[in-house]
């Protein structure tokens, strides 16, 4: 079999993309999270609050770094494997790219420092300051890479000359059309997923009795901001899927497995999607449903995958399948809120075992839920990576082999596989240390000169023969 | 081409060019401790090398990221063909650097597993330390390209010119590691710092006095520039041989800063010969530092960003070097 390096680089992109994605896409909900508990105990002056924040703050330290050096690969990936692209397109991503790099490095130098190593060296309000800082920052960073994206689906403010595109409005690029949408989604997605992490740690120790007067505190914020906030994702991303339709409607047509231009498009719930035979297999769905839910009207008319010449088609069954992996998982969590109001109303929110068992099970969720909607939205985009103007083809680097790309590609897998295998371990080990006594705080090395970077703020041994206090 | 782009073209080689010599210096050193780690005498040595780079080495390499992120930005010909020409050399470096960075986190953290986390620290150093050389000896040498784009094969970059001045850099790594370890340690540990410091110059100076004879012959570029009229950057290897003196001199006199100082000179009056080499081609063997430019617009709306977080980088640098400052003792730890 022929290696092509296209399908290898998309892969290898793919993969590098997603490892990369579950730590940010966690660490900006957490900061929001950290910043809100320190507000907290900065007003009540209960103890709680802060023992809350210095455990969260340790878990976010050894995520942020593992986000951060996730991060490095993927900004070298544009060059080593996309060149014609990142040649073509640099005018405009170079300076985007960049100031995320220059804002992560400002936040770092500025703020992380003080947010991990400055509790009781600073006055409570400077720290406090560098907690919302912290949070500001991500969010700022997310906007950079965001914007980028959005580009790439909805490019503006653009011309492309010579293979090579020259901005004409940067206001235009950098706030283009589907920006806002992807923007408001994300963050939504954020919280979501820094909720229903939160919530499922604080319900596990719970379910041991660890800590409950803090936990139950965490655990009660986290379902009402879920009880708010799954709703609200689930209109956002409606406003987010008529967004798509107007520009890319042939996504969302994938989205929908809906093949032939038609009115009175119905909602499927199954179906094989068949690329070859440009039609579905075992369709099975509710009838006028996904043209009330796309134009407001039951015989709303939905342009079909066909509209487009099939060599310009998505990935139909991935995009498809992906679309309703997100939106089952979204709808869970909807019900999983609900449940929670039922059980508080009750009062057995913090004492119910199937309730915290679920909880606990649900970590993972919110994360395979943001992986798939990215896929559905990147997957949706081919052929195309910069939309209706370059194809991936066009993008790729015109030097790479088959073989070059499949050595990467298994290197990047098994560089990973080793490194974040360590790091997850890790991660699930200061998690399960829990909460410190506050006296016993004072002994953990805290008064040594320390370094300044994200996991040093955590003493949990990496084996089990370490003296926490030493190490 | 008009004034402007001309400026800013310019002042973004001072930039890039900056960024990368504190990278080269900065990271340069803590690469070193890693690549000297096996030969070092016990594992006490072991920790004070670590401990003594532990709080500053991803600090360190910020450099590399911000000189990456702005060569994006401001020299896309540069990130474009570099980086497809050095595929496999690139991976090897990513992996290098990310094995060694987990393994400064994660090797205090462990007792049982520390021996991997020593393995990790060593070849993710030597590894990446070899592929940064492999990279400047690319550079000297140059590739084929056509109509803006690499059209060499996966190995084209990988040359015996290009093996000597990887394990030059190494090797070059390794001295600024061990005249670094000079000024942080005392005791046995300081004393097998100053015993390696001499064999690892005559090993610098070996590697460095081949690649110089040979680098005019790889480039006719370097030919013309060394034996042509400007006499005056004869200047540089002769600064730095006085440097490479100096390190002989105040290591047997057993000054502490000295060595390390001078070893910054050969550094830096090295990297300038090589520049003035080169100038102003900086995708050899055609392209100038103005056709690898981005648009000025570009350039400009990226300037804003790094003439603000430049000085901020210099401090916190600078303040996290101050805090650290002073000497590192066996079972002192900062972790």
């Amino acid at each position: 079999m022929e290696l092509d390096p296209l399908l290898l680089s998309r892969l290898q992109f793919a993969f590098v993309v997603s490892f990369h994605a579950i730590f940010p896409v966690f660490t900006i909900g957490l900061a929001s999270y950290i910043a809100l508990l320190h507000g907290l105990f900065y007003k009540t002056e209960n103890p709680a609050w802060d023992r809350l924040a210095l455990f969260w703050t340790k878990v976010f330290a050894v995520v942020f770094g593992m986000g951060v050096v996730s991060g490095i690969v993927m900004s070298f990936q544009f060059g080593t494997n996309w060149s014609n692209f990142s040649q073509a397109s640099s005018n405009f991503l170079g300076p985007m790219l960049s100031y995320e790099v220059l804002t992560a490095f400002f936040l770092e130098a500025a703020f992380l420092g003080v947010l991990l190593f400055g509790r009781g060296k600073v006055p409570e309000g400077v720290h406090l300051f560098a907690a919302i800082m912290v949070a500001i920052g991500t969010f700022i960073s997310a906007f950079w890479i965001l914007s980028a994206n959005s580009w790439l689906h909805t490019p503006a403010g653009v011309e492309l000359i010579d293979f090579r595109f020259h901005v004409t409005s940067w206001s235009e690029a950098i706030f283009n059309p589907s920006f806002p949408y992807r923007f408001l989604h994300m963050a939504v997605a954020s919280f979501l997923t820094g909720g229903f992490v939160v919530a499922g740690v604080s319900a596990w120790f719970l379910l041991r009795d660890r800590d409950p007067e803090a936990n139950r505190r965490a655990l009660s914020m986290c379902l009402w901001l879920l009880l708010f906030l799954a709703p609200v994702q689930a209109v956002i991303g409606d406003f987010h899927g008529l967004n798509t339709l107007e520009y890319q409607p042939t996504k969302v047509a994938a989205m929908e497995g809906h093949w032939e231009t038609g009115t009175n498009v119905p909602l499927l719930l199954f179906a094989i999607p068949d690329q070859e035979a440009q039609t579905n297999h075992f369709a099975f769905g509710i009838p006028n449903l996904a043209s009330i839910i796309l134009t407001h009207s039951p015989d709303g008319e939905i342009p079909g995958i066909s509209e487009a010449a099939p060599e310009e088609q998505p990935p139909v069954l991935i995009v498809f399948w992906a679309f309703r992996v997100m939106v089952g998982i979204g709808l869970l969590m909807i019900a999983v809120s609900l449940a929670g109001l039922m059980l508080r109303r009750k009062g057995r929110i913090y004492s119910s075992k199937l309730f915290l068992k679920s909880l606990t099970r649900m970590i993972a969720l919110p994360f395979i839920a943001v992986l798939a909607g990215w896929v559905v939205t990147e997957s949706g985009r081919s052929p195309w990576l910069v939309y209706g103007m370059m194809t991936h083809a066009e993008g790729l680097t015109p030097s790479l082999t088959g073989p070059m790309a499949l050595f990467t590609l298994i290197g990047y897998v098994l560089v990973y596989g080793a490194v974040f295998y360590a790091g997850i371990y890790y991660l699930t080990r200061v998690v399960r240390n829990g909460m410190l006594p506050v006296e016993e705080r004072e002994t953990t090395g805290e008064n040594f000169k320390r370094p300044m970077r994200p996991l040093s703020a955590t003493h949990t041994p990496f084996d089990d023969d370490v003296d926490p206090v030493r190490s | 081409m008009n004034m402007e782009m001309f400026d800013l073209t310019v002042i973004w080689a001072f930039i890039i060019g900056f960024g990368l010599m504190m990278y080269v210096l900065m990271d340069g050193f803590d690469l070193g401790l890693g690549i000297l780690y096996p030969f070092a005498p016990d594992e006490d040595a072991r920790d004070v090398m670590m401990n003594s780079v532990a709080p500053i080495w991803d600090g360190n390499e910020t450099w590399l990221v911000l000189s990456g992120a702005g060569l994006l930005g401001a020299f896309p010909l540069v990130y474009s063909v570099f980086l497809p020409a050095l595929y496999i050399g690139v991976f090897l470096m990513l992996a290098g650097l990310i094995f060694r960075g987990v393994a400064f986190e994660l090797r205090f953290k462990s007792k049982r597993n520390r021996h991997w986390w020593n393995r990790a620290f060593c070849w993710g150093s030597a590894i990446a330390a070899f592929a940064q050389g492999a990279v400047v000896g690319a550079y000297i040498q140059g590739f084929p390209v056509e109509n803006f784009a690499y059209v060499g094969g996966a190995f084209d970059w990988l040359t015996p010119f290009t093996i000597l001045t990887g394990f030059g850099l190494m090797a070059g790594y390794a001295l600024l590691g061990a005249t670094w370890l000079i000024l942080k340690s005392e005791g046995h540990i300081q004393d097998w710092a100053y015993k390696i410091t001499p064999m690892l110059l005559a090993l610098v100076l070996l590697v460095f006095g081949i690649i110089s004879v040979w680098t005019p012959f790889v480039n006719p570029l370097v030919w013309e520039r060394w034996f042509g009229n400007i006499q005056l950057i004869w200047i540089f290897p002769f600064l730095a041989m006085a440097c490479a003196f100096i390190v002989y001199r105040s290591v047997q006199k057993r000054r502490e800063a000295a060595p390390f100082l001078a070893t910054i000179g050969i550094y830096l009056f090295t990297y300038l010969g090589l520049i003035v080499s080169k100038w102003p081609i900086i995708v050899p063997p055609n392209y100038t530092l103005w056709d690898a430019a981005s648009a000025p617009e570009s350039q400009l709306f990226l300037l804003v960003g790094f003439v603000f977080i430049i000085p901020i980088v210099l401090t916190y640098t600078a303040w996290a070097y101050w805090v650290f400052r002073g000497k590192v003792r066996v079972g002192e730890g900062y972790h």
